[in-house]
């Protein structure tokens, strides 16, 4: 059987003050899925920072421009989306802060803090223009259906349909 | 996000309270500094005991911090770190730039 599934969707101007705002209802989600405090603190932070990439790298604090945050479950993770309507980044080009020459700058740590806190953080062009940040956690107590171990690629599935009915 | 600052032995301790993150927490840490450095402060030490969260913007207005007091031959100190607050410092390998202290009392005499 399906365990509880809480799909959310939010958007939001951007604004970093909505940040608290994502991270509540996220933090709330995953509490109901029986996540314990400390990854939910993890787990909360890394959503934090691809939300305010979003807000400042990708939309450039255009209040006007929109931050989508998604949670879907699926196969025993739990899936956060957020995309924006930037002009979007090539990711490899983002400086490693763990170098020597990099350990004293000021910026550069938000996609360092999503690898070390999520289990796979994965970026991709949306159709509509815009950047997708896909980042993945397991969950112990969330089990994985029949269904749901059918053959899969894993990691590239993560753009479809997951998240098919939503609410809130 | 309140930042109090106070004063023992020459040193200004400031003590942040909350979430030092993007667009709140991480600005009054800047703010606070400036001001403290305006005042005359040349040491300061960063009690980060009431620190709740801390994102990469919050790490990066530490550093600054860190090279706006050595700059003018000062040096800035972290004590009384939350667990996460350390976890974040050596994930980030920032744990091996700052001087970290478990007590105020100890922070203060290591100025001297």
């Amino acid at each position: 059987m399906p365990v509880e599934e809480p799909q959310v969707r939010i958007s939001i101007g951007s604004r970093f003050e909505h940040i608290d705002l994502i991270q509540v209802v996220v933090d709330d989600a995953l509490e109901r899925l029986g996540l314990d405090d400390d990854s939910r603190h993890w787990v909360g932070i890394a959503i934090r920072e691809a939300v305010a990439n979003a807000i400042k790298h990708g939309n450039r604090q255009d209040p006007d421009k929109q931050v989508e945050v998604e949670l879907a479950i699926a196969r025993g993770q739990a899936i956060i989306r957020v995309g924006d309507e930037g002009e979007g980044f090539d990711i490899h080009e983002v400086r490693d802060p763990l170098e020597p020459e990099n350990l004293l700058r000021p910026n550069g740590r938000g996609i360092f803090y999503m690898k070390n806190f999520m289990d796979e953080i994965e970026y991709s062009s949306r159709p509509e223009g815009g950047t997708l940040v896909t980042l993945r956690k397991h969950i112990a107590s969330v089990g994985v259906t029949e269904a749901e171990t059918a053959p899969t690629d894993g990691a590239s599935a993560s753009g479809s349909r997951a998240d098919g009915d939503s609410s809130s | 996000m309140k930042i109090e600052a106070r004063h023992e032995r020459g040193i200004t301790i400031l003590e942040p309270r909350g979430k030092i993150t993007i667009g709140v927490g991480d600005v009054a840490l800047r703010e606070a500094v400036a001001e403290a450095l305006e005042a005359g402060a040349r040491n300061i030490l960063a009690d980060l005991g009431g620190v709740t969260t801390i994102d990469s913007s919050g790490i990066g207005e530490l550093v600054s911090a860190y090279t706006s007091v050595s700059n003018r031959q000062g040096k800035l100190k972290l004590v009384n770190l939350p667990p996460k607050v350390t976890d974040i410092l050596q994930i980030t390998q920032l744990i091996s730039v700052f001087e970290v202290f478990e007590s105020v009392e100890e922070a203060l005499a290591s100025f001297e």
